[in-house]
């Protein structure tokens, strides 16, 4: 009985650092950088863009969930609407450095912006 | 003879907006423009490199323009209006080949799942003894895999692709949950002497019945939130599609989104104009109710400015585009309307929170939840170590959760927007829930701000005609309001004016001239006591009964003895008095401020029911006011109308800009009202707090939902009560928590936004 307890506990500790602890790569944004939004993910989730100059990213949403529809930057009062099938340019004003969450409206499609050098 | 050529290139100047693509630095902006000057025909090219964006103006036409660019080393495409309605059309149709799917992949999963439980609740128990059952739930099992494969595969790649990003979300849930429940039968079947007889139970039917069931709760979903954005479509339906344009002389019907700033734009009777403009010939009625909520038709004739998806009622109307495609102010206020949808108010940031953290803590407390049962609970320990697991997964998703203020914000902005209360964001609206005090500026927001000629008193054997006339043409040379004010009371009589001479503004008394051998003298009564002239008591007397009524007197003189009394006005609205009755009725403090004296400040409050105010208020000393009031705690709403208020709208905790006609100030307030009546400020408040209660209902309702569903759904009631969920019940009621949260938001959507 131990041993199932044991690889319990295992499996919630891997859960907290899969999910919580571990970050992605990063992705630096660049006039290529398409950010594709299927099943329930935006790949890449972690982008860094440079700081105190505007920029644009580029959404291409395949999923056809309603979830995936609105694309919200909440702390530049930014929310764009993501036409399936289709490339959306979201433009970005200049950010102070910092990291920046980007989400849908449930918040269950989530990504960061990383304002950096 | 003047060249032909050289006229039409004159006549086809243009602006283009360009889309740059590539431009990373500064020094990239002087390039751009300098390719672009250098296309012949170009007169002016500036770039805006925070927006990536090119304004050319020119006779060039737009692909040397696009050539010149990518010579340079960039992309350029011209930047069109969005055709808002076509983008519409084209979400319904994915929208509704979305729900064609879902509902194909309900049925085929129902057509499993119900077959199956019914047959496990009235038939045969699902257990696995005999060699024939194990084959036969082997088969049920296949089914059941093609079933997860053709209905449910959304599902499992989304969980896939989500664990590979370190993020978990609602598929996450589901796969994890079906999942389990079709392994351990497949186990049951395939190795059942793992396991003790009692658990050799198959749950085939749990994982069929949940996948049908969340389908369809996502496609009833898919249609509840398609009302929800209702308003929205019915301001992008103002938008015409074509435009008649004058090129050349010809007339031709064009796509609205290749009308050009300058273009002449003509509009017959009943069609909706296309694009913002101003008036060149023609004289009409146009219907602007759309936008102002003011259901009378407004006069528009030479030099007036008409809006886009405004309607032109009686005459034909040739304009001038002066703002097109996104920029016109339709554009900007449905764009204004999304933005504002999708902005959350802080009640709902809790929520986002723990959205955000939600599913792996549900992976933790289903995987503790097992192991309670795998420790501590009855035999068998397996089956209820899987059931409540999975029962747990299965509940938990927190879309009503993530929903519950979204669906609210969008039903109730709209709903506000079509009352003519543009709401800045979600913030501006949950605060504007809470307002206890509400302070209004008086010229312009409680009164016109025209003030109009009231009365006329005639003396010394004038006519009112006489002394209309004569202090008209005496004031004619004036640009005083008061002056405008008797001008446009001589107009409206059709009494012509005569020339002047020797006019002479006196500083803070008056104004003087001669009219032909006439000489006259329009002022104040220190003006009058100076030039000796004499005032009768009955004279006095008149003009304190009009100042007692809020009206300025102004005593008339012709050849030095008095000609009359004027008395100027700037008259109350019409709904001004039961607006601020509404705002006090729902307990708000109306405070009413003005840089007039006392006495008119007196008579104004007096006649619209205000007991608090403030007169001969200077406009830097509004913000001290807003100040005081939120020093004594209260929540305040100031409303003003003009740049003196702006800092005073600032100060408020929510600032209401009015809104004359269409000329709209969006940009500077939290709240925007498009009609020039106090209602919309009723009309703000209620529909704020009818959608801050409506979150609170779906909050409630999804917390709830949650909060008791994970503990019951992990077996706390089984001790006493012996209850645990099936995982089938909680599909069903995470499908449909979802479905109550759209539902509830949609109600909104009956609200009654006016009570007059
Ligand atoms: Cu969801």
């Amino acid at each position: 009985m131990w041993i199932i307890n044991l690889v319990g506990v295992v499996f919630v500790g891997l859960i907290v650092w899969w999910f919580w602890l571990y970050k992605p790569n990063e992705v630096k944004a660049n006039k290529d950088l398409i950010i594709t939004v299927e099943n329930g993910v935006y790949s890449p989730s972690y982008i860094t863009v440079p700081p105190n100059q505007a920029v644009s990213l580029v959404f291409n949403r395949k999923d056809p969930a309603p979830c995936a529809e609105q694309l919200l930057i909440p702390e530049f009062n930014i929310s764009e609407s993501l036409v399936l099938n289709q490339h959306t340019r979201v433009h970005l004003p200049a950010m102070p450095t910092g990291e920046y969450e980007f989400h849908c409206q449930m918040k269950m499609y989530k990504g960061t912006l990383r304002v950096s050098e | 003879m003047k060249p032909s050529v050289s006229h039409h290139r004159c006549d086809s100047s243009a602006e283009y907006e360009l889309l740059i693509d590539g431009a990373n630095c500064g020094s990239c902006v002087k390039k751009i423009e300098t390719a672009l000057r250098n296309v012949q025909g170009v007169d002016h090219a500036e770039m805006n490199f925070a927006q990536r964006t090119v304004l050319v103006s020119g006779s060039s036409g737009v692909e040397p323009l696009i050539n010149a660019v990518e010579q340079a080393g960039y992309h350029a495409k011209e930047s069109v209006a969005e055709n808002d309605e076509a983008a519409m059309t084209e979400k319904e149709a994915s929208d509704q080949a979305y729900y064609k799917k879902l509902m194909r992949d309900m049925s085929i999963s129902l057509g499993v799942g119900i077959p199956l439980m019914l047959y496990g609740l009235f038939i045969g128990d699902m257990s696995v003894s005999s060699p024939a059952e194990r084959f036969a739930w082997l088969v049920v099992g296949i089914v059941t895999l093609a079933v997860m494969y053709f209905s449910g595969k959304h599902f499992y790649t989304g969980a896939w692709q989500s664990f590979k990003n370190h993020s978990a979300n609602m598929d996450t849930l589901i796969a994890l949950g079906t999942g389990t429940a079709w392994l351990y039968s497949m186990v049951v079947i395939i190795v059942p002497a793992l396991l003790p007889d009692m658990a050799r139970h198959v749950y085939f039917e749990a994982t069929a019945m949940i996948i049908g069931l969340i389908n369809l709760g996502l496609a009833l979903e898919l249609k509840a939130r398609g009302r929800t954005s209702e308003a929205i479509k019915r301001l992008i339906n103002l938008q015409a599609k074509t435009a008649r344009v004058i090129r050349d002389g010809n007339e031709v019907d064009i796509p609205i989104e290749q009308v050009r700033i300058n273009d002449q734009v003509r509009v017959r009777p009943g069609e909706r104009i296309a694009v913002d403009g101003e008036v060149l010939e023609g004289r009409s009625s146009v219907d602007e109710s759309m936008l102002t909520g003011e259901p009378i038709p407004v006069e528009k004739t030479q030099g007036d400015l008409v809006s886009a998806g405004t309607i032109n009622k009686s005459g034909s109307l040739v304009f001038v585009a002066k703002r097109v495609g996104k920029d016109t102010a339709l554009a900007n206020i449905i764009n204004m309307v999304k933005k504002a949808q999708n902005s959350k108010p802080p009640i709902g940031r809790l929520a986002d929170v723990i959205a955000g953290y939600f599913v792996p803590t549900i992976m933790i407390i289903a995987v503790i939840s097992a192991l309670i049962w795998l420790n501590v609970g009855p035999e068998p320990t397996v089956a209820f170590a899987i059931v409540s697991a999975t029962t747990v997964l299965i509940i938990a998703c927190p879309c009503a959760l993530g929903l519950a203020t979204p669906m609210s914000v969008m039903v109730g902005v709209g709903k506000a927007a079509e009352a003519g209360v543009l709401i800045r964001n979600g913030e501006s609206l949950q605060t504007a829930s809470q307002i206890t005090a509400m302070v209004l500026d008086k010229t312009g927001t409680i009164t016109l701000g025209r003030p109009q000629v009231t009365d006329i008193v005639a003396i010394s054997g004038y006519s009112e005609e006489d002394v209309i006339r004569l202090a008209a043409s005496l004031e004619s040379n004036s640009e005083h309001p008061l002056a405008e004010a008797i001008v446009a009371s001589a107009k409206s009589r059709d009494i012509a004016l005569s020339d002047v001479s020797d006019f002479n503004a006196i500083t803070g008394q008056g104004v003087e001239a001669r009219v032909g051998e006439q000489s006259l003298l329009l002022g104040n009564k220190k003006l009058m006591k100076e030039r000796g002239i004499e005032l009768s008591e009955q004279v006095i007397e008149q003009a304190q009964v009009f100042a007692r009524e809020a009206k300025s007197p102004m005593y008339f003189a012709v050849d030095n003895t008095l000609a009359g009394i004027v008395a100027v006005a700037d008259p109350i609205k019409d709904d001004s008095v039961a607006a601020i009755k509404r705002l006090q009725g729902n307990g708000i403090r109306v405070v009413m401020l003005t840089g007039d004296n006392q006495a008119t400040a007196k008579a104004v409050a007096d006649k619209v029911g205000i007991d608090e105010f403030y007169a001969e208020v200077q406009p830097q000393d509004k913000v001290d006011k807003v100040k005081v009031l939120q020093d004594e705690n209260e929540i305040v709403g100031m409303t003003g109308d003009g740049i003196n208020d702006a800092p005073a709208l600032a100060q408020a905790n929510v600032g209401f800009a009015i809104g004359t006609g269409t000329d709209v100030a969006i940009e500077s307030a939290d709240i925007t009202l498009m009609r020039g009546s106090l209602h919309g400020l009723a009309d703000a408040v209620a529909v704020s707090k009818a959608t801050i209660r409506n979150i609170k209902q779906n909050l409630f309702g999804a917390f709830i939902y949650n909060v008791a569903g994970v503990p019951i759904a992990a077996g706390l009631l089984y001790p006493v009560f012996g209850i645990l969920l099936s995982p089938v019940v909680a599909g069903a009621a995470m499908a449909f928590s979802s479905l109550t949260v759209v539902t509830n938001a949609n109600r909104l959507r009956f609200f009654k936004v006016k009570e007059h």
